[in-house]
């Protein structure tokens, strides 16, 4: 076995191609799970591997295809292919390179829960990735894979693409099953998950597209193969999304819990270090814009889930963006806190309302106009969202804010212009003034 | 006007999904490929095929960021400047776009060749500063990559 268990296509040139994959082991999975194992006994493996979504949430897998009630018919599954989180680029790498692997999990996921379709919901701005995927999906019809009893059996399933149009809420779940019914992208009221409520109303699975990448090789090898990569509570490879002020950004396949972001950014075979010998980390971002930063004294936490939860953030979707000493944090703030507020789809009023009155604090401080009290402000306009919003994004938003005060208070401190009567300049030579205080 | 111009794809469109609502967004690319954004005959026409009121597709249409209700240059361009980007030069290379544009953001140039936009993250941050044009990725822009596309497609076509 090669180094790769999800780009493969870094080892295996063509792989995009069926006739390559299939020499390479392609459809072995699916045409043994089609052939010598019940729906159950798929889901029982996928559970036992202990797989957990790569979509951001980490939730177990196998557990989620349990849930799907067995004799309400029809069923879903929807491949998450929305990909929108501030430096993520995997799923794209796997629909570039290596397409049939996801479309062999997205089979076997259908097959586990016995779905009759298959929709993978790729952003719009994806459409020359989509249109690699659908001719990818057209090679497998063609040889029997996707379609009427396929390979002689009588389980028929079919598989389709379906564009978005620009959206980042449309990669929730509930938002995306709105989106996908063509209606526009407002999260729904949970519960009732679309387990049990899903696309038109009918039991649904939505797994992301390296989810689905992870399962093939699970049928194929079985559940204590993939244990042996991994931690015990984060088994398996994970793809890593390095950007920032990096020497070598990319996607990089490791063992969750195997590696530490130190490792990950300074590492021979990964990020090479930064951008400038001299330069020093000064925050990280492990999961794009939506989960806390972190000081660089988090550097050595292993990247898995519960490690990055203890040293205070999240995993999530591993987006790790990487800021060193030339950044100015409030600024970075004010970046993600733009992104909320554009992206934030109006439904409720905290998030709605929160993400404008944020975004314009930080535009005054960034203009320079920043009023004495701001952080406060700031502070207290994120407590009014956090935990009152109708789906993540909103508490999402408050999580650039809320970090960034926690651990870069002073930068803050510096774009507030010194009050009228504070001395102007200190005498030479005598104690120097904090800016704002 | 599609059903006839555009029959065969209306037709492959609709047999994708049980319910004709979910047509709406692929039919929506129809008309922006047809009429160059969501024009109102458009819009009416994706409302009959569909049977939803013109106002839900109308609702749809400002929506999505991709969509638009409103003629925009026969080029867009999109550049991404959201965080991994503008850690790597995106507000500069946007600075040098408005230079070499002589619009901003949101606008379109008088010749109505180019669509000027800034766009939130696209999945090209390992190649920041990234940007589509026509929706295809162009990535580790810099500025002499930039007026090269820019002057490429100022010479085809009209
Ligand atoms: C605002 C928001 C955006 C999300 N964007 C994505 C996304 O782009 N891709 C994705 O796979 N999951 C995304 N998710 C998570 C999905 O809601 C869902 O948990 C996931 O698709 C489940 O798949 P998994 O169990 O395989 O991870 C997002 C969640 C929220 C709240
Ligand atoms: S939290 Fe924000 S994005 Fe989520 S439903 Fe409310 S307004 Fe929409
Ligand atoms: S931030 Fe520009 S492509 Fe991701």
């Amino acid at each position: 076995m090669g180094r790769y268990i999800l780009l493969r296509h870094r080892e295996i040139p063509e792989l995009h191609r069926l006739d390559v994959y299939l020499r390479h082991g392609g459809y072995e999975a699916w045409r043994k799970a089609l052939t010598s194992m019940t729906p159950d006994q798929v889901i029982e493996e996928v559970k036992a591997s202990g797989l957990r979504g790569r979509g951001g949430a980490g939730f177990p897998t196998g557990v989620k295809w349990s849930f799907v009630p067995k004799n309400v018919f029809p069923k879903y599954v929807v491949v998450n292919a929305d990909e929108s989180e501030p430096g993520t680029f995997k799923d794209r790498e796997i629909m570039e390179g290596n397409p049939h692997q996801l479309i062999e999990g997205a089979l076997l996921a259908a097959y586990a829960i016995q779905a009759e379709r298959v929709y993978v919901y790729i952003r719009g701005e994806y459409r020359s990735v989509a249109r690699r995927l659908e001719a990818a999906i057209a090679e497998a019809y063609a040889a029997g894979l996707i379609g009427r009893n396929v390979l002689g059996t009588n389980y028929s399933v079919e598989m389709f693409v379906h564009l978005g149009a620009g959206a980042y809420i449309c990669g929730e779940e509930t938002a995306l099953l709105e989106s996908l019914e063509g209606k526009i992208g407002h999260p729904r009221v949970r519960p009732p998950f679309p387990a049990t409520f899903g696309l038109y109303g009918q039991p649904t699975v939505v797994n992301n597209v390296e989810t689905l990448a992870n399962v093939p090789p699970i049928i194929l090898n079985g559940a204590s193969w993939y244990r042996t990569m991994g931690t015990e509570k984060s088994p398996g490879p994970k793809i890593f999304c390095l950007s920032g002020r990096v020497r070598r950004p990319g996607n990089y396949e490791a063992e969750l819990g195997k590696i530490t972001f130190r490792d990950l950014i300074f590492g021979e075979e990964y990020g090479q270090g930064l951008l400038g010998e001299e330069r020093t980390v000064k925050a990280i971002l492990p999961a794009g814009a939506s989960a806390p930063m972190l000081p660089a004294s988090a550097l050595d936490t292993p990247l898995d889930y519960e490690s990055v939860q203890a040293a205070g953030s999240m995993l999530g979707s591993a987006s790790i963006i990487v800021l060193d000493d030339t950044v100015d944090i409030v600024w970075a703030a004010y970046k993600m806190v733009r992104f909320f507020q554009h992206e934030s789809c109006g439904k409720c009023t905290p998030c709605r309302e929160g993400t404008y009155w944020l975004r314009r604090v930080y535009e005054r401080l960034v203009a320079g106009r920043g009023r004495p009290k701001d952080p406060e402000l700031l502070e207290s306009i994120a407590r009014q969202m956090a935990g009152k919003t109708l789906c993540p994004l909103g508490d999402f938003a408050t999580s650039p804010v809320l970090s960034s005060l926690k651990h870069f208070r002073k930068e803050y401190e510096a774009y507030i212009p010194q009050p009228l009567e504070a001395p102007v300049a200190a005498p030479a030579g005598t104690v120097e003034t904090v800016p704002g205080r | 006007m599609l059903r006839e111009k555009y029959a065969h794809e209306v037709e492959a469109i609709l047999a994708k999904y049980p319910v004709k609502r979910s047509a709406i967004l692929p039919l929506l690319y129809l008309v922006q490929q047809e009429y160059g954004y969501c024009a109102e005959e458009g819009i009416r026409e994706v409302a009959e095929i569909t049977g939803v009121s013109p106002t839900e597709v109308r609702e749809v249409v400002g929506f999505y960021s991709l969509f638009y209700d409103h003629p925009i240059g026969r080029h867009r361009i999109q550049i991404c400047d959201d965080l991994p980007c503008a850690l790597r030069g995106a507000d500069e290379l946007v600075a040098h776009a408005v230079r070499r544009l002589g619009v901003q953001p949101g606008e379109t140039t008088p010749d109505g060749r180019f669509t000027l936009e800034t766009v939130m993250c696209i999945g090209a941050c390992h190649r920041a500063p990234a940007m589509q044009v026509d929706l295809e990725f162009v990535e580790n822009v810099t500025p002499e990559v930039f007026d090269r596309i820019v002057g490429d497609l100022s010479r085809d076509g009209m």
